[in-house]
């Protein structure tokens, strides 16, 4: 008794009229259940939409973030085909990211601890008589610290192996399957042209699968020390494909440049920016910055969440004038009931109770129905479409908040129409 | 009829018009007019009536009379041009919209020519309606439900719909609806109408068991079998009383 002159409201009355509101949606299942379904699917889109959403932005920005946020990318691009037609067939093309830029920038700016060179060679690796279309990976021992990428197995080469440019050699994880489907490829031999390459260890190589002009992710990689691919494949890089011939010298493909710092990432790739620049008369390079891209990648979250929060007010406010409507016939349908309350003692806000305490329980069943097929339907997809979703807490919260709401807001126009008949016209309806 | 329905005395008031002699009752010189575009019609001219308490009154008159416009007056679903209506020590002619439905809900029963029970709900909710607005509490109401339903003979159908029901039977079920509240006056726009003989016998002596009881009722009707059994009859013409017969 207490509790009810607190609050100002006669909660066994309020019980009664829900269950009042229960019986008059149950007398009309069909049209209940329609007229709820607007609300069920606009609520289950937006957490299903967001569910995906949010699972694709995660796995980007998790690639990126395995690109080392840390991290700046320097990588060769061949520059703008400006070769006359006449020596194209002969002429070697030299572009790309030299011994002396890495020097540079190593020399000029300071809080940089480590820096990965690397020269990929596009070739066949063979085992035996199995051959595979790869890429060999000059490189340098700490390469996978820097690039996330675990040894899974066996070791990387060292700095001994790097400066007596060894023939070693360690695999990506994908390569060593298919090169050694039945044997342990480390103590194995890899041949490439005329050497052969001892298989000292095989590693997860994130890097690659994330991040690769080359040939994007399933490219299959070997790797070497830097030393050894100088040695066994020259400055320039002969590759032959259908008939055609092309030269082409590239010191480096990549360098990958760590700052200590994380705030003075954006300065750094300024720097290098400056550096490479100056040295280069063409545009054959490119700078990757993994934290901008997250940033860039935040910032496109940030733009779907905003697009698909118009899209669920949009279907919920559609799904709002489904109840609108129906509540409209439903109360002009009603009148003869409104005027019998009227006259039984019922006042204005009686009929407005009743008539919103529906309208609030149509929306709310839609918005349970629709949280409860919004947070199914992510985990399905998933399953069959192997697609991340994650269905964040507040998703669910929000949409059948905004769904009981809508209840609330499309329902006071009908229930006002409702409490404002005259009492002795709504008697006299038929 | 097994069981009688006890007066509730929480309403403080008196019952009766002050200074009359037991009138629960009194329309001083009402009048009620309507405006129709330009016309302007006269549905009541100065009507002056004491309703005592106990009296089985019935209204007659031809189409036009004013007998709607009269019964809408005495059930407070609408407000007179002029005059004044006491009902009981009260003069409820100048009320505004909440305050009269507080007056329909504690002092009046209606019972409709087609019965006009709520399709969704059975027997026992609808007689609750009036209650529920009075604010009963669940028990309560339940139990005074199913005790009228009894008295008007439905103990057996207490979970029935309107529409399992005869006419007959839905009629008594508005009677016992109308009787929830202990209502000052009970006001009956037709009551048999709609019903075949029979059924309406049995509701007319429904209504004379309830005026042995000491209920003042008001029937509107055209039916003459109908006026010779009450008390008194009234009978309207434009607007106006034509003749008040009380019986010796």
């Amino acid at each position: 008794m207490f509790l009810e002159r607190l609050i100002g409201i006669d909660l066994i009355r309020l019980k009664r009229t829900l269950q009042m509101g229960f019986k008059s949606i149950l007398s009309h299942k069909l049209r209940s259940f329609l007229t709820v379904l607007g609300i069920i699917f606009g609520v289950c889109s937006v957490i299903a939409m967001l569910a995906i959403g949010e699972g694709a932005s995660h796995e980007a920005q998790a690639q990126i973030r395995e690109l080392g946020a840390n991290n700046i990318i320097v990588r060769s691009v061949e520059p703008p085909d400006d070769r006359g037609a006449s020596d194209q067939q002969s002429r070697v093309i030299e572009y790309g990211v030299t011994y002396d830029d890495v020097r540079r920038i190593r020399e000029v700016i300071p809080g940089i601890s480590i820096i990965v060179p690397g020269r990929n060679i596009r070739t066949d690796l063979w085992n035996a008589d199995r051959r595979l279309r790869g890429v060999v990976a000059g490189t340098v021992p700490w390469f996978p610290e820097m690039s996330n990428s675990p040894v899974v197995y066996g070791r990387f080469f060292n700095d001994d192996e790097m400066d007596q440019s060894l023939n070693v050699a360690v695999l990506d994880r994908t390569t060593a399957g298919r090169l050694f489907p039945l044997d342990n490829p480390v103590g194995n031999t890899v041949r490439v042209e005329r050497q052969y390459y001892r298989v000292i260890g095989v590693i997860d190589d994130r890097h690659a699968a994330n991040n690769d002009s080359e040939g994007a992710a399933g490219t299959h990689r070997m790797f070497i020390p830097l030393t050894a691919s100088r040695n066994r494949f020259g400055e320039i890089i002969v590759e032959q494909s259908a008939g055609s011939r092309s030269m082409e010298r590239v010191e480096l493909h990549e360098a990958i440049v760590r700052v200590d710092d994380q705030e003075q990432v954006v300065n750094v790739a300024g720097i290098i920016q400056d550096l490479m620049e100056r040295y280069h008369n063409t545009l054959d390079y490119e700078i990757i910055v993994p934290l901008e891209l997250l940033r860039q990648a935040e910032q496109t979250q940030r733009i779907f969440n905003i697009v698909l929060g118009s899209i669920a007010a949009i279907s919920l406010i559609v799904g709002g004038i489904g109840i609108m409507n129906i509540m409209l016939a439903s109360v002009t349908e009603r009148t003869r009931e409104i005027g019998v309350r009227r006259a039984l003692g019922a006042k204005r806000k009686d009929i407005i109770t009743q008539f919103l305490i529906e309208t609030v329980l149509l929306s709310a069943t839609g918005g349970i129905v629709g949280v409860v097929l919004g947070v199914t339907i992510p985990f399905v997809i998933s399953y069959f479409a192997d697609m991340a979703t994650i269905v964040t807490l507040w998703a669910p919260l929000v949409a059948f908040t905004i769904s009981a709401m809508v209840g609330v807001i499309f329902g006071i126009y009908p229930a006002m129409r409702a409490a404002d008949m005259d009492p002795v016209e709504a008697l006299r309806h038929e | 009829m097994e069981a009688s329905i006890e007066s509730r005395s929480d309403d403080m008031q008196p019952t009766t018009v002050p200074g009359s002699n037991g009138a629960v009752v009194r329309l001083a010189d009402v009048k009620k007019t309507y405006q129709m575009g330009p016309i302007t019609v006269e549905a009541l001219r100065g009507l002056s009536l004491d309703f005592l308490q106990g009296q089985y009154i019935t209204i007659m008159g031809p189409s036009g009379c004013g007998k709607s416009t009269l019964l809408n007056l005495l059930g407070c679903l609408d407000r007179p041009t002029s005059g004044q209506y006491f009902l009981g020590a009260e003069d409820v002619s100048q009320l505004d919209d909440d305050e009269l439905s507080a007056i329909r809900g504690k002092r009046i029963g209606f019972v409709f020519q087609s019965y006009n029970l709520i399709a969704q709900l059975n027997v026992v909710e609808n007689i609750e309606v009036p209650l529920y607005y009075q604010g009963y509490g669940e028990e309560e109401s339940r139990e005074r439900a199913i005790e009228l339903a009894r008295m008007v003979g439905l103990g057996s159908r207490l979970d029935h719909r309107p529409y399992e029901l005869s006419g007959g039977q839905q009629q008594r079920v508005a009677i016992a609806r109308a009787l929830s509240n202990d209502p000052y006056i009970l006001l009956a726009d037709e009551p048999t109408g709609n019903l075949d003989t029979a059924s309406g016998e049995e509701i007319l002596h429904i209504f004379d068991e309830l005026h042995q009881q000491g209920k003042t009722l008001v029937l509107v009707t055209h039916e003459e079998e109908v006026a010779d059994r009450s008390w008194r009859v009234i009978r309207l013409r434009d607007g106006q009383v034509e003749r008040d017969d009380t019986k010796g």
